[in-house]
C-alpha cells in the first residue's frame, strides 16, 4: 500500500470517529461511564498527527504503530481493545496483502481482541461487529457490502444483554442500547471500506 | 534477596494513593510499592502508559504483583505487562483479588520475603472462588 493511500485511510478513521464522538459519547453515558467518544477522539487525532510517519513504514509497522499510539492515548478499556486489533492486524498481515491475508490476519486479530476482553461474540460488545466483518470478507463480499454489514451488526447489539466490560454491570438494564464499541467499530469499517472503495 | 513489588492500579488516584498509604502504614517501607490512578487527563481511569511507570518504579528481581480495581484496571494492566514484553513479563502478575485486601494482604506476604508465586497465591484467597 502506498503511503499516501495509509495516509488517507488514518484521516477516514480520525474524521468519523471526529464526527461521531458526542453520539459515542451519548451511547456510553446510556450504559457506561460516558467517555468512549471524547477517549476515541482523542486517540485517532494523536494517530492523525503522526500518519506521515506512519504511512512511511511498511504495512505491517504502520499497523503495529497506530496499534500502540491508541493503546497510550485512547485511555480506558478501548485503548487496549483497539490497540489489541490494530497490532495484531499488523502482526499478521503481509506487506501487500491480498483479501485472503486479510481475512486471515483479521480472523487472529479478532482472537486476540476476545483474548484481550475475555470476551466472545453475542456479549455486546466490538466483537459482535468484527466477527459479521470477518464472514462478509471471507465471503468475498464488496467494500459496501461489508461496511453494511458493519451497521447491521452494530444495530444487533441494541437488544443484547451486555456481558462484559463496565455495561454488564446494568445487567438487563443495558438492554434497548447500542453498544457504544460496536457503533465505533462500524464507524471504522465503513470509514475504511469507502476509502478502499473510493481508490 | 529482594521483595516482591506490589502495584495498585485504580480509576481513582485517590483510591490508589489511600491503598498504598494503607499499606505503608500496615505493613511498612521494605517492600517496593508504587500505585497510579486516573486516566492521564485528570479524569477517572487507568492509563498503560501509567501503569507501566509504576511497573518500574516497584520493580524487583524476585517479580511485580499488580492489584487492580475494575475490568478496564484489569485489561490496561494485562496490556501494559505485553508491551513491557520478554524477558521481564514473566515476573509480572496482574492479581484477581480485590484491590485494598489484596494489596496489603500481598505486601505482607511480600515482606517476609516470599516468592511472586506465593505473594499471588495469598492475594487469591481473598476472591471468593
Amino acid at each position: 500500500m502506498a503511503a499516501a493511500d495509509f495516509s488517507r485511510l488514518i484521516a477516514a478513521a480520525a474524521d468519523t470517529i471526529a464526527a461521531h464522538a458526542e453520539e459515542l459519547t451519548a451511547l456510553d453515558q446510556a450504559v457506561g461511564d460516558g467517555d468512549h467518544g471524547l477517549n476515541m477522539k482523542r486517540g485517532f487525532e494523536a494517530v492523525r498527527a503522526e500518519a506521515d510517519a506512519f504511512a512511511a513504514k511498511p504495512l505491517p509497522e504502520a499497523l503495529k504503530a497506530v496499534g500502540t499510539k491508541l493503546v497510550m492515548t485512547v485511555g480506558g478499556a478501548s485503548g487496549p481493545l483497539f490497540g489489541t486489533l490494530f497490532m495484531a492486524l499488523g502482526k499478521d498481515l503481509p506487506a501487500a496483502p491480498d483479501r485472503d491475508g486479510l481475512t486471515a490476519a483479521l480472523g487472529r486479530a479478532i482472537d486476540a481482541v476476545a483474548a484481550r476482553g475475555k470476551s466472545q461474540p453475542g456479549q455486546k460488545t466490538m466483537l459482535d461487529v468484527l466477527q459479521p466483518v470477518y464472514e462478509a470478507l471471507a465471503q468475498g463480499k464488496t467494500a459496501g457490502q461489508i461496511a453494511d454489514a458493519a451497521d447491521k451488526a452494530a444495530e444487533a447489539t441494541v437488544p443484547m444483554k451486555a456481558l462484559r466490560g463496565r455495561a454488564s454491570f446494568l445487567g438487563e438494564r443495558s438492554i434497548g442500547h447500542m453498544d457504544a464499541g460496536a457503533r465505533s467499530t462500524a464507524l471504522l469499517v465503513r470509514a475504511v471500506a469507502e476509502a478502499i472503495e473510493g481508490n | 534477596m529482594s521483595n516482591v513489588g506490589i502495584v495498585i492500579v485504580s480509576h481513582s488516584p485517590l483510591v490508589a494513593e489511600g491503598t498504598a498509604d494503607m499499606v505503608r502504614q500496615m505493613v511498612g517501607d521494605e517492600v517496593p510499592l508504587a500505585w497510579c490512578g486516573g486516566n492521564g487527563h485528570g479524569g477517572l481511569g487507568t492509563s498503560v502508559e501509567a501503569i507501566m511507570g509504576a511497573i518500574d518504579k516497584a520493580w524487583s528481581e524476585a517479580g511485580v504483583a499488580i492489584l487492580v480495581d475494575l475490568g478496564g484496571a484489569e485489561t490496561n494492566s494485562e496490556m501494559a505487562v505485553e508491551m513491557i514484553g520478554e524477558p521481564r513479563s514473566h515476573k509480572i502478575i496482574v492479581c484477581n483479588a480485590p484491590i485494598v485486601e489484596g494489596a496489603v494482604m500481598a505486601a505482607t506476604e511480600s515482606s517476609g520475603g516470599a516468592s511472586l508465586k506465593e505473594v499471588v497465591a495469598t492475594a487469591h484467597e481473598l476472591s471468593p472462588s
